[in-house]
Protein backbone atom coordinates (compact mmCIF):
# COMPACT_ATOMS: atom_id res chain seq x y z
CA UNK A 1 0.00 0.00 0.00
CA UNK A 2 2.97 2.28 -0.28
CA UNK A 3 2.29 5.27 -2.43
CA UNK A 4 5.04 5.88 -4.81
CA UNK A 5 4.34 9.56 -4.98
CA UNK A 6 6.01 12.13 -7.06
CA UNK A 7 9.28 11.64 -5.30
CA UNK A 8 11.25 10.92 -8.44
CA UNK A 9 9.85 13.89 -10.17
CA UNK A 10 10.73 16.16 -7.32
CA UNK A 11 14.06 14.62 -6.50
CA UNK A 12 16.04 17.55 -7.73
CA UNK A 13 13.43 20.09 -6.86
CA UNK A 14 14.27 21.78 -3.55
CA UNK A 15 14.86 25.49 -3.73
CA UNK A 16 17.45 27.71 -5.32
CA UNK A 17 19.19 26.88 -8.54
CA UNK A 18 18.70 23.16 -8.79
CA UNK A 19 21.21 23.10 -11.58
CA UNK A 20 23.98 23.20 -9.01
CA UNK A 21 22.58 20.36 -6.94
CA UNK A 22 22.20 17.86 -9.74
CA UNK A 23 25.43 15.88 -10.00
CA UNK A 24 25.59 16.14 -13.78
CA UNK A 25 24.91 19.63 -15.06
CA UNK A 26 21.34 20.35 -16.11
CA UNK A 27 20.95 23.16 -18.59
CA UNK A 28 18.33 25.87 -18.14
CA UNK A 29 16.37 26.05 -21.37
CA UNK A 30 13.66 28.40 -20.12
CA UNK A 31 14.25 30.83 -17.26
CA UNK A 32 11.70 32.65 -15.12
CA UNK A 33 11.04 35.74 -17.29
CA UNK A 34 10.93 33.58 -20.45
CA UNK A 35 8.37 31.33 -18.83
CA UNK A 36 6.27 34.35 -17.85
CA UNK A 37 6.35 35.62 -21.41
CA UNK A 38 5.45 32.22 -22.84
CA UNK A 39 2.45 31.97 -20.51
CA UNK A 40 1.33 35.49 -21.40
CA UNK A 41 1.52 34.60 -25.08
CA UNK A 42 -0.48 31.39 -24.53
CA UNK A 43 -3.13 33.37 -22.64
CA UNK A 44 -3.47 35.73 -25.62
CA UNK A 45 -3.57 32.83 -28.06
CA UNK A 46 -6.34 31.17 -26.07
CA UNK A 47 -8.35 34.39 -26.18
CA UNK A 48 -7.71 34.80 -29.89
CA UNK A 49 -8.57 31.25 -30.83
CA UNK A 50 -11.68 31.15 -28.65
CA UNK A 51 -12.88 34.65 -29.64
CA UNK A 52 -12.70 36.14 -26.18
CA UNK A 53 -12.83 32.95 -24.19
CA UNK A 54 -16.43 33.38 -22.99
CA UNK A 55 -16.98 29.66 -22.48
CA UNK A 56 -13.42 28.62 -21.62
CA UNK A 57 -12.72 26.41 -18.59
CA UNK A 58 -9.08 25.78 -17.67
CA UNK A 59 -8.25 22.41 -16.13
CA UNK A 60 -4.72 21.76 -14.90
CA UNK A 61 -3.34 18.24 -14.64
CA UNK A 62 -1.68 17.66 -11.22
CA UNK A 63 0.76 18.44 -10.06
CA UNK A 64 2.55 21.08 -12.18
CA UNK A 65 -0.37 21.69 -14.54
CA UNK A 66 -2.55 23.13 -11.77
CA UNK A 67 -0.49 26.23 -10.94
CA UNK A 68 0.09 26.74 -14.68
CA UNK A 69 -3.70 26.76 -15.24
CA UNK A 70 -4.05 29.25 -12.38
CA UNK A 71 -1.44 31.52 -13.95
CA UNK A 72 -3.15 31.36 -17.34
CA UNK A 73 -6.51 32.16 -15.74
CA UNK A 74 -5.00 35.14 -13.97
CA UNK A 75 -3.53 36.47 -17.23
CA UNK A 76 -6.75 36.00 -19.15
CA UNK A 77 -8.60 37.85 -16.41
CA UNK A 78 -6.15 40.70 -16.60
CA UNK A 79 -6.68 41.06 -20.34
CA UNK A 80 -10.41 40.51 -20.57
CA UNK A 81 -11.50 41.63 -17.11
CA UNK A 82 -13.62 38.53 -16.67
CA UNK A 83 -13.02 35.56 -14.42
CA UNK A 84 -12.24 32.25 -16.06
CA UNK A 85 -13.39 29.03 -14.33
CA UNK A 86 -10.40 26.90 -13.50
CA UNK A 87 -9.77 23.66 -11.69
CA UNK A 88 -7.75 20.50 -11.68
CA UNK A 89 -8.21 17.08 -13.21
CA UNK A 90 -6.34 14.15 -11.69
CA UNK A 91 -5.66 11.34 -14.13
CA UNK A 92 -4.11 8.73 -11.84
CA UNK A 93 -7.07 6.35 -11.97
CA UNK A 94 -7.02 6.50 -15.79
CA UNK A 95 -3.32 5.84 -16.36
CA UNK A 96 -2.35 2.96 -18.63
CA UNK A 97 0.73 2.08 -16.56
CA UNK A 98 -0.92 1.57 -13.16
CA UNK A 99 0.07 -2.05 -13.10
CA UNK A 100 3.73 -1.29 -13.66
CA UNK A 101 4.23 0.37 -10.28
CA UNK A 102 2.83 0.24 -6.74
CA UNK A 103 -0.44 2.11 -6.29
CA UNK A 104 0.11 5.84 -6.53
CA UNK A 105 -1.35 8.52 -4.28
CA UNK A 106 -4.13 10.43 -5.98
CA UNK A 107 -4.00 14.08 -6.92
CA UNK A 108 -6.85 16.52 -6.50
CA UNK A 109 -9.73 16.77 -8.90
CA UNK A 110 -11.63 20.01 -8.61
CA UNK A 111 -14.15 20.76 -11.29
CA UNK A 112 -15.49 24.34 -11.22
CA UNK A 113 -19.18 24.54 -10.17
CA UNK A 114 -20.23 25.35 -13.76
CA UNK A 115 -19.16 21.83 -14.75
CA UNK A 116 -17.69 21.03 -18.15
CA UNK A 117 -20.86 20.36 -20.15
CA UNK A 118 -20.93 22.57 -23.25
CA UNK A 119 -17.76 24.40 -22.23
CA UNK A 120 -14.51 24.75 -24.12
CA UNK A 121 -12.10 22.92 -21.86
CA UNK A 122 -8.42 23.79 -22.13
CA UNK A 123 -6.27 21.11 -20.48
CA UNK A 124 -3.03 22.50 -19.06
CA UNK A 125 0.11 20.54 -18.26
CA UNK A 126 3.81 21.20 -17.96
CA UNK A 127 5.46 18.73 -20.35
CA UNK A 128 4.05 16.96 -23.39
CA UNK A 129 6.01 13.78 -24.03
CA UNK A 130 4.46 10.43 -24.94
CA UNK A 131 0.92 11.83 -24.94
CA UNK A 132 -0.30 9.13 -22.57
CA UNK A 133 -1.18 11.56 -19.79
CA UNK A 134 -3.33 13.55 -22.20
CA UNK A 135 -5.02 10.35 -23.37
CA UNK A 136 -5.84 9.57 -19.74
CA UNK A 137 -7.07 13.12 -19.19
CA UNK A 138 -9.45 12.83 -22.16
CA UNK A 139 -10.86 9.64 -20.68
CA UNK A 140 -11.24 11.26 -17.26
CA UNK A 141 -12.98 14.26 -18.80
CA UNK A 142 -15.34 11.97 -20.66
CA UNK A 143 -16.60 10.56 -17.35
CA UNK A 144 -17.21 14.01 -15.90
CA UNK A 145 -19.21 15.55 -18.70
CA UNK A 146 -19.38 16.49 -22.35
CA UNK A 147 -17.38 19.60 -23.23
CA UNK A 148 -18.13 21.48 -26.47
CA UNK A 149 -14.48 21.08 -27.37
CA UNK A 150 -11.20 20.19 -25.70
CA UNK A 151 -7.89 21.92 -26.34
CA UNK A 152 -4.44 21.36 -24.91
CA UNK A 153 -2.02 23.97 -23.57
CA UNK A 154 1.48 22.84 -22.70
CA UNK A 155 4.53 24.63 -21.36
CA UNK A 156 7.15 22.40 -23.00
CA UNK A 157 6.68 20.02 -25.92
CA UNK A 158 9.64 17.64 -25.91
CA UNK A 159 8.48 15.37 -28.72
CA UNK A 160 8.55 11.54 -28.83
CA UNK A 161 4.79 11.08 -29.06
CA UNK A 162 3.48 7.54 -28.70
CA UNK A 163 -0.12 8.48 -29.45
CA UNK A 164 -1.75 10.70 -32.09
CA UNK A 165 -1.99 13.74 -29.83
CA UNK A 166 -0.81 17.31 -30.36
CA UNK A 167 -0.96 20.52 -28.36
CA UNK A 168 -3.00 23.57 -29.40
CA UNK A 169 -0.85 25.99 -27.40
CA UNK A 170 2.86 25.42 -26.81
CA UNK A 171 5.14 27.48 -24.59
CA UNK A 172 8.33 26.09 -26.05
CA UNK A 173 9.16 23.35 -28.50
CA UNK A 174 12.15 21.53 -27.11
CA UNK A 175 13.77 18.87 -29.29
CA UNK A 176 15.19 16.24 -26.93
CA UNK A 177 16.68 12.80 -27.08
CA UNK A 178 14.89 10.03 -25.21
CA UNK A 179 17.83 9.81 -22.82
CA UNK A 180 17.45 13.37 -21.61
CA UNK A 181 15.15 14.50 -18.82
CA UNK A 182 13.05 17.63 -18.78
CA UNK A 183 12.31 19.09 -15.37
CA UNK A 184 9.86 21.92 -14.90
CA UNK A 185 10.25 23.96 -11.74
CA UNK A 186 7.50 26.30 -10.63
CA UNK A 187 7.74 28.77 -7.78
CA UNK A 188 4.56 27.31 -6.24
CA UNK A 189 6.35 23.99 -5.67
CA UNK A 190 10.05 24.55 -6.15
CA UNK A 191 10.60 28.18 -5.17
CA UNK A 192 11.77 29.10 -8.63
CA UNK A 193 10.56 29.14 -12.24
CA UNK A 194 12.70 27.24 -14.73
CA UNK A 195 12.75 24.45 -17.26
CA UNK A 196 15.86 22.30 -17.03
CA UNK A 197 17.25 19.86 -19.57
CA UNK A 198 19.48 17.22 -18.06
CA UNK A 199 20.95 13.84 -18.92
CA UNK A 200 18.92 10.74 -18.11
CA UNK A 201 18.96 9.65 -14.50
CA UNK A 202 20.93 6.44 -14.17
CA UNK A 203 18.03 4.10 -13.48
CA UNK A 204 18.63 0.69 -14.97
CA UNK A 205 16.18 -0.42 -17.59
CA UNK A 206 13.75 2.35 -16.81
CA UNK A 207 13.36 4.69 -19.71
CA UNK A 208 10.24 5.43 -17.69
CA UNK A 209 8.88 8.67 -18.94
CA UNK A 210 6.42 8.51 -16.04
CA UNK A 211 8.10 11.27 -14.13
CA UNK A 212 8.27 13.79 -16.91
CA UNK A 213 5.71 12.66 -19.38
CA UNK A 214 2.67 14.63 -20.26
CA UNK B 1 1.28 -3.98 1.78
CA UNK B 2 -0.57 -6.86 0.19
CA UNK B 3 -3.43 -7.65 2.54
CA UNK B 4 -5.66 -5.74 4.91
CA UNK B 5 -6.10 -8.09 7.85
CA UNK B 6 -5.93 -5.85 10.90
CA UNK B 7 -6.41 -2.15 11.50
CA UNK B 8 -3.34 -2.44 13.73
CA UNK B 9 -1.14 -3.31 10.73
CA UNK B 10 -1.60 0.15 9.26
CA UNK B 11 1.02 2.77 10.00
CA UNK B 12 -0.09 6.34 10.52
CA UNK B 13 1.00 7.27 6.98
CA UNK B 14 -0.76 4.30 5.41
CA UNK B 15 -3.97 5.04 7.29
CA UNK B 16 -3.86 8.70 6.26
CA UNK B 17 -3.17 7.64 2.67
CA UNK B 18 -6.34 5.52 2.72
CA UNK B 19 -8.35 8.43 4.15
CA UNK B 20 -6.99 10.95 1.63
CA UNK B 21 -7.55 8.56 -1.26
CA UNK B 22 -11.10 7.94 -0.02
CA UNK B 23 -11.73 11.69 0.14
CA UNK B 24 -10.79 12.01 -3.54
CA UNK B 25 -12.79 8.95 -4.55
CA UNK B 26 -15.85 10.26 -2.70
CA UNK B 27 -16.27 12.73 -5.58
CA UNK B 28 -17.04 9.83 -7.91
CA UNK B 29 -20.28 9.18 -6.01
CA UNK B 30 -21.47 12.65 -6.95
CA UNK B 31 -20.84 12.35 -10.69
CA UNK B 32 -23.22 11.22 -13.38
CA UNK B 33 -20.83 8.44 -14.44
CA UNK B 34 -20.07 6.76 -11.12
CA UNK B 35 -17.30 4.59 -12.45
CA UNK B 36 -13.54 4.55 -12.81
CA UNK B 37 -11.65 2.18 -15.15
CA UNK B 38 -8.87 1.49 -12.66
CA UNK B 39 -9.48 -2.18 -11.81
CA UNK B 40 -10.74 -3.22 -15.24
CA UNK B 41 -10.06 -6.91 -15.79
CA UNK B 42 -9.43 -7.67 -12.11
CA UNK B 43 -11.61 -10.06 -10.18
CA UNK B 44 -12.78 -9.51 -6.62
CA UNK B 45 -14.46 -12.36 -4.76
CA UNK B 46 -16.77 -11.59 -1.86
CA UNK B 47 -16.45 -14.64 0.35
CA UNK B 48 -19.10 -14.32 3.06
CA UNK B 49 -19.55 -17.04 5.64
CA UNK B 50 -21.70 -14.79 7.81
CA UNK B 51 -24.79 -12.73 7.08
CA UNK B 52 -24.14 -9.19 6.05
CA UNK B 53 -26.04 -6.49 4.21
CA UNK B 54 -24.01 -3.35 4.59
CA UNK B 55 -20.49 -4.68 4.26
CA UNK B 56 -21.10 -7.04 1.36
CA UNK B 57 -23.08 -4.56 -0.75
CA UNK B 58 -20.60 -1.84 0.14
CA UNK B 59 -17.63 -3.92 -1.04
CA UNK B 60 -19.54 -5.01 -4.12
CA UNK B 61 -20.42 -1.43 -5.04
CA UNK B 62 -16.88 -0.23 -4.35
CA UNK B 63 -15.36 -2.92 -6.57
CA UNK B 64 -17.88 -2.27 -9.33
CA UNK B 65 -17.25 1.47 -9.24
CA UNK B 66 -13.61 0.64 -9.95
CA UNK B 67 -14.71 -1.61 -12.86
CA UNK B 68 -13.57 -4.86 -11.23
CA UNK B 69 -15.52 -8.06 -11.86
CA UNK B 70 -17.25 -9.11 -8.68
CA UNK B 71 -18.19 -12.64 -7.70
CA UNK B 72 -20.41 -12.99 -4.66
CA UNK B 73 -20.09 -16.13 -2.68
CA UNK B 74 -22.12 -16.83 0.41
CA UNK B 75 -21.86 -19.96 2.48
CA UNK B 76 -25.55 -20.64 2.11
CA UNK B 77 -26.28 -22.45 -1.13
CA UNK B 78 -22.62 -23.25 -1.84
CA UNK B 79 -20.43 -26.31 -1.41
CA UNK B 80 -19.73 -25.14 2.13
CA UNK B 81 -23.11 -26.51 3.16
CA UNK B 82 -21.90 -29.82 1.67
CA UNK B 83 -18.92 -29.78 4.03
CA UNK B 84 -16.16 -28.09 2.02
CA UNK B 85 -13.41 -26.54 4.16
CA UNK B 86 -12.34 -22.90 4.03
CA UNK B 87 -9.02 -23.92 2.53
CA UNK B 88 -10.56 -25.95 -0.30
CA UNK B 89 -12.99 -23.16 -1.04
CA UNK B 90 -10.12 -20.68 -1.10
CA UNK B 91 -8.07 -22.85 -3.46
CA UNK B 92 -11.07 -23.19 -5.76
CA UNK B 93 -11.41 -19.42 -5.93
CA UNK B 94 -7.66 -19.16 -6.44
CA UNK B 95 -7.87 -21.53 -9.40
CA UNK B 96 -10.49 -19.25 -10.89
CA UNK B 97 -8.03 -16.35 -10.73
CA UNK B 98 -9.28 -14.06 -7.98
CA UNK B 99 -7.07 -10.97 -7.60
CA UNK B 100 -8.69 -9.98 -4.33
CA UNK B 101 -10.69 -11.91 -1.75
CA UNK B 102 -12.97 -10.07 0.64
CA UNK B 103 -13.68 -12.46 3.48
CA UNK B 104 -16.09 -12.51 6.37
CA UNK B 105 -16.03 -15.50 8.67
CA UNK B 106 -17.37 -16.35 12.10
CA UNK B 107 -13.96 -17.62 13.24
CA UNK B 108 -11.42 -15.10 14.50
CA UNK B 109 -8.24 -15.34 12.44
CA UNK B 110 -9.93 -16.77 9.33
CA UNK B 111 -8.61 -13.93 7.17
CA UNK B 112 -5.04 -14.52 8.38
CA UNK B 113 -5.26 -18.21 7.49
CA UNK B 114 -6.71 -17.39 4.10
CA UNK B 115 -3.86 -14.97 3.37
CA UNK B 116 -1.42 -17.89 3.66
CA UNK B 117 -3.29 -19.93 1.08
CA UNK B 118 -4.11 -17.55 -1.75
CA UNK B 119 -1.90 -15.46 -4.03
CA UNK B 120 -4.25 -12.50 -4.27
CA UNK B 121 -4.88 -9.79 -1.71
CA UNK B 122 -7.06 -10.69 1.26
CA UNK B 123 -9.33 -8.05 2.76
CA UNK B 124 -10.72 -8.83 6.17
CA UNK B 125 -14.41 -7.90 6.22
CA UNK B 126 -14.88 -9.19 9.75
CA UNK B 127 -13.46 -12.31 11.38
CA UNK B 128 -15.39 -13.52 14.40
CA UNK B 129 -14.97 -11.21 17.36
CA UNK B 130 -11.52 -10.16 16.20
CA UNK B 131 -11.29 -7.37 13.62
CA UNK B 132 -13.15 -5.39 10.99
CA UNK B 133 -10.55 -2.98 9.62
CA UNK B 134 -12.56 -1.31 6.84
CA UNK B 135 -15.28 -0.44 9.36
CA UNK B 136 -12.68 1.28 11.53
CA UNK B 137 -11.33 3.14 8.48
CA UNK B 138 -14.78 4.40 7.52
CA UNK B 139 -15.54 5.39 11.11
CA UNK B 140 -12.32 7.35 11.33
CA UNK B 141 -13.00 8.89 7.91
CA UNK B 142 -16.44 9.99 9.14
CA UNK B 143 -14.94 11.53 12.30
CA UNK B 144 -12.40 13.46 10.26
CA UNK B 145 -15.10 14.68 7.85
CA UNK B 146 -17.41 15.82 10.65
CA UNK B 147 -14.96 17.15 13.21
CA UNK B 148 -12.01 18.07 11.00
CA UNK B 149 -9.33 16.39 13.10
CA UNK B 150 -8.31 13.10 14.69
CA UNK B 151 -5.39 14.09 16.84
CA UNK B 152 -6.50 14.42 20.45
CA UNK B 153 -10.10 13.50 19.64
CA UNK B 154 -11.87 11.86 22.61
CA UNK B 155 -13.84 8.84 21.48
CA UNK B 156 -16.12 6.75 23.69
CA UNK B 157 -16.98 3.27 22.40
CA UNK B 158 -20.01 2.05 24.30
CA UNK B 159 -21.62 -1.37 24.51
CA UNK B 160 -20.81 -4.98 23.78
CA UNK B 161 -17.03 -4.63 23.44
CA UNK B 162 -16.46 -8.30 24.23
CA UNK B 163 -18.11 -9.55 21.05
CA UNK B 164 -17.22 -6.57 18.89
CA UNK B 165 -14.67 -6.71 16.09
CA UNK B 166 -15.51 -3.08 15.35
CA UNK B 167 -14.34 -1.98 18.81
CA UNK B 168 -10.94 -3.64 18.54
CA UNK B 169 -10.24 -2.31 15.04
CA UNK B 170 -11.33 1.18 16.04
CA UNK B 171 -9.20 1.20 19.19
CA UNK B 172 -6.10 0.17 17.24
CA UNK B 173 -6.64 2.60 14.38
CA UNK B 174 -7.69 5.55 16.52
CA UNK B 175 -4.64 5.02 18.71
CA UNK B 176 -2.40 5.05 15.62
CA UNK B 177 -3.97 8.32 14.54
CA UNK B 178 -3.59 10.02 17.90
CA UNK B 179 -7.14 9.88 19.30
CA UNK B 180 -7.93 8.92 22.90
CA UNK B 181 -10.36 6.04 23.23
CA UNK B 182 -12.43 5.10 26.26
CA UNK B 183 -14.35 1.83 26.23
CA UNK B 184 -17.58 1.92 28.20
CA UNK B 185 -19.36 -1.34 28.99
CA UNK B 186 -20.64 -3.46 31.85
CA UNK B 187 -17.72 -5.38 33.37
CA UNK B 188 -19.08 -8.63 31.93
CA UNK B 189 -18.83 -7.27 28.38
CA UNK B 190 -15.21 -6.10 28.55
CA UNK B 191 -12.59 -8.54 27.18
CA UNK B 192 -10.18 -10.05 29.74
CA UNK B 193 -7.17 -8.87 27.74
CA UNK B 194 -8.35 -5.26 27.57
CA UNK B 195 -5.38 -4.02 29.62
CA UNK B 196 -3.19 -4.75 26.58
CA UNK B 197 -5.29 -2.45 24.39
CA UNK B 198 -4.15 1.16 23.92
CA UNK B 199 -7.22 2.70 25.57
CA UNK B 200 -8.91 3.32 28.90
CA UNK B 201 -11.97 1.55 30.29
CA UNK B 202 -14.95 2.86 32.24
CA UNK B 203 -18.13 1.26 33.53
CA UNK B 204 -19.96 4.56 33.90
CA UNK B 205 -21.42 6.08 30.72
CA UNK B 206 -22.68 9.22 32.46
CA UNK B 207 -19.18 10.11 33.63
CA UNK B 208 -17.62 9.68 30.17
CA UNK B 209 -20.37 11.28 28.08
CA UNK B 210 -19.68 15.00 28.75
CA UNK B 211 -15.97 14.53 28.00
CA UNK B 212 -16.43 12.88 24.61
CA UNK B 213 -16.26 14.34 21.10
CA UNK B 214 -17.54 11.10 19.58
CA UNK B 215 -19.85 8.50 21.11
CA UNK B 216 -19.85 5.24 19.19
CA UNK B 217 -22.51 2.75 20.19
CA UNK B 218 -22.19 -0.98 19.61
CA UNK B 219 -24.99 -3.45 19.17
CA UNK B 220 -25.45 -6.10 21.85
CA UNK B 221 -24.65 -9.22 19.84
CA UNK B 222 -27.21 -11.60 21.26
CA UNK B 223 -26.40 -14.22 18.61
CA UNK B 224 -22.87 -14.60 20.01
CA UNK B 225 -23.97 -14.67 23.66
CA UNK B 226 -24.18 -18.08 25.23
CA UNK B 227 -24.23 -16.75 28.76
CA UNK B 228 -26.08 -14.22 30.86
CA UNK B 229 -23.99 -11.05 30.59
CA UNK B 230 -26.52 -8.66 32.13
CA UNK B 231 -29.77 -9.19 34.03
CA UNK B 232 -32.27 -7.79 31.52
CA UNK B 233 -32.25 -5.85 28.26
CA UNK B 234 -34.14 -3.11 30.04
CA UNK B 235 -31.46 -2.74 32.69
CA UNK B 236 -28.73 -2.69 30.06
CA UNK B 237 -30.58 -0.02 28.16
CA UNK B 238 -31.07 2.11 31.30
CA UNK B 239 -27.36 2.08 32.14
CA UNK B 240 -25.64 1.94 28.74
CA UNK B 241 -28.24 3.05 26.18
CA UNK B 242 -28.06 6.52 24.64
CA UNK B 243 -31.48 8.11 25.08
CA UNK B 244 -32.64 11.68 24.55
CA UNK B 245 -31.88 12.70 28.11
CA UNK B 246 -28.25 11.51 27.94
CA UNK B 247 -27.92 12.93 24.44
CA UNK B 248 -28.80 16.38 25.81
CA UNK B 249 -25.88 16.17 28.23
CA UNK B 250 -23.31 15.60 25.47
CA UNK B 251 -21.15 18.41 24.13
CA UNK B 252 -22.90 20.59 21.55
CA UNK B 253 -20.80 19.48 18.60
CA UNK B 254 -20.25 15.87 19.65
CA UNK B 255 -21.43 13.23 17.20
CA UNK B 256 -23.13 9.87 17.66
CA UNK B 257 -21.96 6.90 15.59
CA UNK B 258 -23.17 3.36 15.14
CA UNK B 259 -21.71 0.70 12.84
CA UNK B 260 -25.14 -0.87 12.31
CA UNK B 261 -27.33 -2.77 12.45
CA UNK B 262 -28.99 -0.69 15.17
CA UNK B 263 -31.42 -2.05 17.69
CA UNK B 264 -33.55 0.99 18.43
CA UNK B 265 -34.64 1.18 22.04
CA UNK B 266 -31.75 -0.99 23.20
CA UNK B 267 -28.37 0.74 22.78
CA UNK B 268 -29.76 3.82 21.03
CA UNK B 269 -33.15 5.50 21.15
CA UNK B 270 -34.97 6.32 17.91
CA UNK B 271 -34.84 10.06 18.55
CA UNK B 272 -31.04 9.98 18.91
CA UNK B 273 -30.58 7.70 15.91
CA UNK B 274 -32.53 10.11 13.70
CA UNK B 275 -30.95 13.32 14.98
CA UNK B 276 -28.75 15.50 12.79
CA UNK B 277 -25.74 14.66 14.92
CA UNK B 278 -26.06 10.95 14.28
CA UNK B 279 -23.78 9.87 11.42
CA UNK B 280 -25.24 6.41 10.82
CA UNK B 281 -26.17 6.98 7.19
CA UNK B 282 -23.06 9.01 6.45
CA UNK B 283 -21.01 6.08 7.70
CA UNK B 284 -22.66 3.84 5.12
CA UNK B 285 -22.01 6.32 2.30
CA UNK B 286 -18.41 6.84 3.41
CA UNK B 287 -17.98 3.07 3.57
CA UNK B 288 -18.15 2.82 -0.22
CA UNK B 289 -15.47 5.50 -0.71
CA UNK B 290 -13.18 3.98 1.91
CA UNK B 291 -13.50 0.50 0.43
CA UNK B 292 -12.81 1.89 -3.04
CA UNK B 293 -9.64 3.43 -1.62
CA UNK B 294 -8.56 0.16 0.00
CA UNK B 295 -9.29 -1.88 -3.13
CA UNK B 296 -7.41 0.61 -5.27
CA UNK B 297 -4.39 0.71 -2.98
CA UNK B 298 -4.22 -3.09 -2.67
CA UNK B 299 -5.12 -4.13 -6.21
CA UNK B 300 -4.43 -1.05 -8.33
CA UNK B 301 -0.66 -1.30 -8.53
CA UNK B 302 1.76 -4.00 -9.53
Amino acid sequence: MCAQSRAERDSDAPGGSAAERVPEPARTVLDGPEMQRALTRIAHEVLERTKGGADVTLLGIPSRGVPLAARLAERIERVEGRTVPQGSLDITMYRDDLRLAPARALGRTEIPPEGVDGRLVVLVDDVLFSGRTVRAALDALNDIGRPRAVQLAILVDRGHRELPIRADYVGKNLPTSLRETVTVQLSEYDGTDAVLLGPAKPRAGAESPAAEEA
Amino acid sequence: MRHLLSAGDLTRDEALLVLDTAAELAQVSGRSVKKLPTLRGRTVVNLFYEDSTRTRTSFELAAKRLSADVVNFSAKGSSVSKGESLKDTALTLQAMGADGVVVRHSASGAAHRLAEWVDGSVLNAGDGTHEHPTQALLDVYTMRERLGRLDGLRVAIVGDVLHSRVARSNVLLLHTLGAEVTLVAPPTLVPVSVHTWPCSVSYDLDAVLPKSDVVMLLRVQAERMHDAFFPTAREYSRRYGLDGERFARMQDDAIVMHPGPMVRGMEISAEVADSARSTVNEQVANGVSVRMAVLYLLLGGS
